[in-house]
């Protein structure tokens, strides 16, 4: 008897995948339908990718996503890394509190977040726009970006830095010739990451977005609530396009550093 | 330069190092937590809005009980029912996942080495890409004429011209609730059985263990800890979910995220959804510690 | 690239973010509308006409509008509340004094629309669109091909339409169209008549697909649903396509509205918005609204811009017998609106 295997997991598991790909897959393949009602196959067709491009409220919401995905990616990231290098340091009293607080934004559900950002603007005053939705990314796009960071420090040999500093003598030149390469690759599966994180969210975007800030989930929602449309279809294929893209860019990453 | 001050004292440095991102998270995130715990003792507006300096409890008193035009109070279970609602589909959500998911798991950690990545990362791929998205996908499968329709009468579970008409129903939300959330049972169980050491397992059957003996003996009690951080990271989403409700539900059977969505749009109700919000906080936190004395260690 | 040169470029980019929200000033307009309510042809021409930049945010229902406003959204120059609403909105100081009877264009405005009860001397708003709320249903599709003109076959739908109804998401039209068919008014303060509506809200709820107030013209035409409430704008723009969609002017009352256009105290542009209002109360621009949205315009002389199909549908231009359905929209007291919100969370949970 074979005891690492387990007779009826196989079929499980391929069942499982083709759960997990059969619907973005259907939904793929509707969006190049050339048929209008939605979900029976005519034809191939590039018709709603053009009219999804040409459509100026879309294109608008598109340049808000990447303005807020661009901007909390840029200053998560930033303030990531910063932590992860803080972190690695010699272990100090309070570490592991330091650790949860980095990690809340994960644990809190995204409604509570929503709900408790709102109430807080409201109170000091500022006007909801653009500005508020990039704040309220960049807290939860902090931890995404922090992870990868981190788990790459972890993987770094810690003499390498002892030995740059006792070379260059000073730490930050030390850390900028030594530790900043070693970390890119961490830096920007953690950067990728917290990027598609930006761009897919839609709860907290809904509450704290002001006049003229539709991203394009906020966009996506509306359209869905419309029903179903072959350009709902070719707008949801392209931002699964994008996710997959920068994910598998982000894993190849990972990978390619682990070694 | 400000920057050479790091190398005077380490203290300073992890300071300069950890002290925007936790300010940032302080300021924006446990702050207004604080904050909005705050409010759930306020009185509400007349129209919205809160009066800031009246306290009252009123907002914890109207989950449970009725204000009647008398000012008397009488039991009322319609917010314990949405939350009860919300518990049912979250656990059934939950139970689904850990059913399918730890088959999976256990099929990803023995298969050889150069594809457990591979399977790994076709597990997350889902996660990163939108849950809208996703959402979406399965109303076009569900609705009514959709694939899934198709399909039956194809096979002919159904007549023609008959649905199914699971969309808008509870099951639609399950549906949609296990498909948003499954990567985050299997990736933890996945993990804690990836370490395991199968010499206990082989052990097992030398003294005379069946394989499902083994399973229940052995390894399902090893990836307690994987299963444990896998049903929380499901069941946690989920109870705060508002887009599957909202999409897949058709606005009819509120869950607490809607609920709680609908105090700051048309019932204007701050204080109340800040209850709400912050009730939901205070299951989550204590699901977290139950965790961590459990298990000691972050779900990862 | 050096940790200062990443740092800089960093700060940089973070800055030019921080400066560029705030620095839209002129030549700009936010439009703050119900979803699928104003064509965008017409946007486009207005910026073509005025120079002045057009961006579109929508919403579904006026308290959705009222709450985004409370929350902080300021910033938005054009919102279009519906009338019960406006003297809260006045009351609340959310939206400013225009005195649009100063406007060019203000000679256009039907008389009946020149003194409406919520805003006496158009201080605050000015007239948009004005429309009814029933239901419409595919009678090829109903038992009979045809429905009695009642509620009734909305709120108690037939067996054979169990999940092919729709109401719409709207606490404020289905409460009025339960109260209507129970033979209360809109804004009861009864608990025993709320209870009643309650009630019958509760029994028609398994006959319900869902309650959504976005996209009930393509839900029709898709044929997805059988049976949809629906204003009766969109019920005509849902019989071009399909003809056999017939829209129902109950006879215990049908709600009727007016929208209008308003602009927020803490418009960014108020005087583009001003310009905005005046250039909607030309006959021709109202007269597209109308050919677009399916709704009727306050506006003389928009008539012989008008399609004729939109004029002949009797959903639009309500037929004389049936005038006397018509019962306006008041604003309800804050007891009320207790009441109404508790219905609709009983009806949700």
């Amino acid at each position: 008897m074979d005891i690492r295997r387990f007779p009826g997991t196989r079929p499980i598991a391929w069942l499982f995948f083709a759960y997990l790909y059969v619907p973005i897959l259907i939904l793929i393949v509707l969006s190049f339908n050339a048929n209008r009602t939605a979900t029976i196959w005519t034809g191939f067709s590039l018709d709603w990718y053009r009219a999804v491009l040409s459509n100026n409220d879309i294109l608008s919401a598109a340049e808000n996503s990447l303005i807020v995905a661009g901007a909390a990616t840029l200053a998560s990231t930033l303030l990531a890394t910063l932590g992860a290098v803080g972190m690695a340091r010699r272990r100090f009293k309070g570490q592991s509190a330091v650790s949860a607080v980095l990690a809340l934004p994960l644990v809190v559900p995204e409604i509570v977040t929503a709900v408790a950002t709102l109430l807080f603007f409201i109170l000091v005053g500022l006007k909801l726009s653009l500005v508020t939705v990039i704040i309220a990314h960049t807290v939860f796009c902090i931890p995404f970006a922090y992870l990868p960071i981190r788990a790459r420090i972890e993987g770094l040999d810690p003499s390498l830095g002892e030995a740059a500093a006792d070379l260059y003598a000073n730490e930050l030149v030390a850390f900028r010739r030594i530790t900043l390469p070693l970390l890119w690759p961490g830096i920007l599966s953690g950067a990728i990451l917290a990027f598609i994180i930006s761009l897919d969210d839609f709860v907290i975007t809904y509450f704290v977005a002001g006049p003229g800030a539709t991203t394009l989930p906020i966009y996506i929602f509306g359209s869905i609530r419309m029903g179903i449309s072959p350009e709902v279809n070719a707008i949801s294929a392209l931002m699964l396009f994008i996710s997959i893209l920068f994910v598998s860019l982000s894993h190849i990453l990972g990978r390619v550093t682990n070694r | 330069m400000l920057l050479d001050l790091p190398r005077r004292s380490p203290a300073v440095a992890r300071l300069l190092l950890i002290g925007p991102g936790i300010a940032v998270i302080g300021l924006f995130m446990l702050i207004p937590l604080g904050l909005m715990a705050y409010v759930s003792f306020l009185d509400r507006g007349a129209y919205g809005g809160v009066v800031w300096d009246q306290h009252t409890v009123e907002a914890y008193t109207s989950f449970l009980f009725e204000r009647n035009l008398d000012d008397s109070l009488t039991f009322n279970t319609d917010y314990l029912q949405i939350y009860l609602r919300s518990f049912l589909l979250s656990l059934s959500t939950t139970l689904i996942a850990l059913l399918v998911g730890f088959p999976v798991a256990l099929y990803m950690s023995l298969a050889p080495a150069k594809w457990r990545n591979l399977l790994v990362f076709l597990v997350t791929v889902p996660f990163w890409t939108n849950l809208l998205v996703r959402n979406y996908a399965w109303i076009l499968l569900l609705r009514t004429n959709g694939l899934i329709d198709q399909w039956a009468a194809g096979l002919g579970l159904i007549g023609p011209g008959e649905s199914v008409s699971i969309l808008y129903t509870p099951w639609a939300i399950t549906i949609g609730l296990t498909y948003s959330f499954m990567p985050f049972m299997v990736l933890p169980i996945y993990a804690s059985l990836e370490k395991l050491d199968f010499r206990l397992v082989e052990a097992a059957y030398d003294l005379g263990a069946t394989r499902l003996k083994a399973l229940a003996r052995v390894i399902v009690p090893l990836s307690l800890p994987g299963i444990a951080a896998g049903s929380i990271l499901v069941f946690i989403p989920s109870l705060g979910s508002y887009v599957t409700p909202e999409l897949l539900g058709g606005s009819k059977g509120l869950m607490i995220g809607n609920l709680i969505q609908l105090q700051f749009a048309a019932s204007r109700n701050w204080p109340f959804g800040a209850a709400l919000a912050f009730t939901l906080l205070a299951m989550v936190l204590i699901a977290m510690v139950l965790y961590l004395t459990r298990f000691r260690k972050l779900p990862e | 690239m050096t940790i200062k040169k990443t740092l800089k470029t960093t700060l940089a980019a973070l800055a030019l973010v921080a400066v560029a929200a705030p620095a839209q000033a002129d030549g700009e307009l936010f439009i703050y509308n119900w979803s699928n309510y104003i064509p965008p042809d017409l946007l486009k021409r207005f910026e073509a006409e005025t120079g002045i930049d057009v961006t579109l945010d929508v919403y579904d229902s006026n308290e959705t509008m009222l709450a985004k406003l409370q929350a902080g959204a300021t910033g938005y120059d054009i919102i279009v509340p519906s009338d019960y609403i406006v003297p809260r909105l006045i009351e609340e100081g959310i939206i400013q004094a225009i005195n649009t009877k100063s406007m060019e264009n203000v000679g256009n405005v039907r008389p009946a629309f020149q003194s409406p009860y919520y805003d006496p001397d158009l201080e605050y708003t000015a007239p948009y669109m004005w429309g009814t709320t029933g239901y419409s249903y595919d009678a090829d599709r109903v038992p009979g091909g045809e429905v009695e003109d009642s509620w009734g076959p909305f709120f108690k739908p037939a067996e054979e339409l169990k999940g092919q109804v729709v109401a719409l998401n709207d606490v404020s039209e289905l409460y009025t169209a339960a109260a209507y068919y129970l033979g209360y008014g809109r804004c009861t303060e009864s608990a025993t008549e709320a209870q009643d509506i309650l009630n019958l809200l509760l029994a028609q709820k398994p006959y319900l697909a869902m309650y959504q107030s976005d996209g009930t013209i393509e839900r029709m035409i898709a044929g997805e649903v059988i049976m949809h409430q629906q204003w009766n704008g969109a019920a005509h723009r849902t019989k071009m396509e399909r003809p056999s969609v017939t829209f129902v002017y109950p006879r215990e009352g049908v709600p009727y509205w007016a929208d209008n256009l308003a602009v927020p105290t803490g418009a960014r542009n108020p005087d583009n918005a001003k310009v905005f209002i005046n250039w909607m109360m030309a006959p021709q621009n109202a007269a597209e609204v109308s050919n677009y949205t399916g709704y009727m315009n306050a506006i003389d002389g928009s008539g012989e811009f008008l399609d004729e199909a939109l004029k002949a549908d009797p959903a639009v231009n309500t037929p004389p017998e049936y005038q006397d359905r018509l019962r306006a929209n008041t604003p309800c007291s804050a007891k009320a609106i207790d009441l109404r919100d508790k219905v609709w969370t009983k009806l949700k949970k």
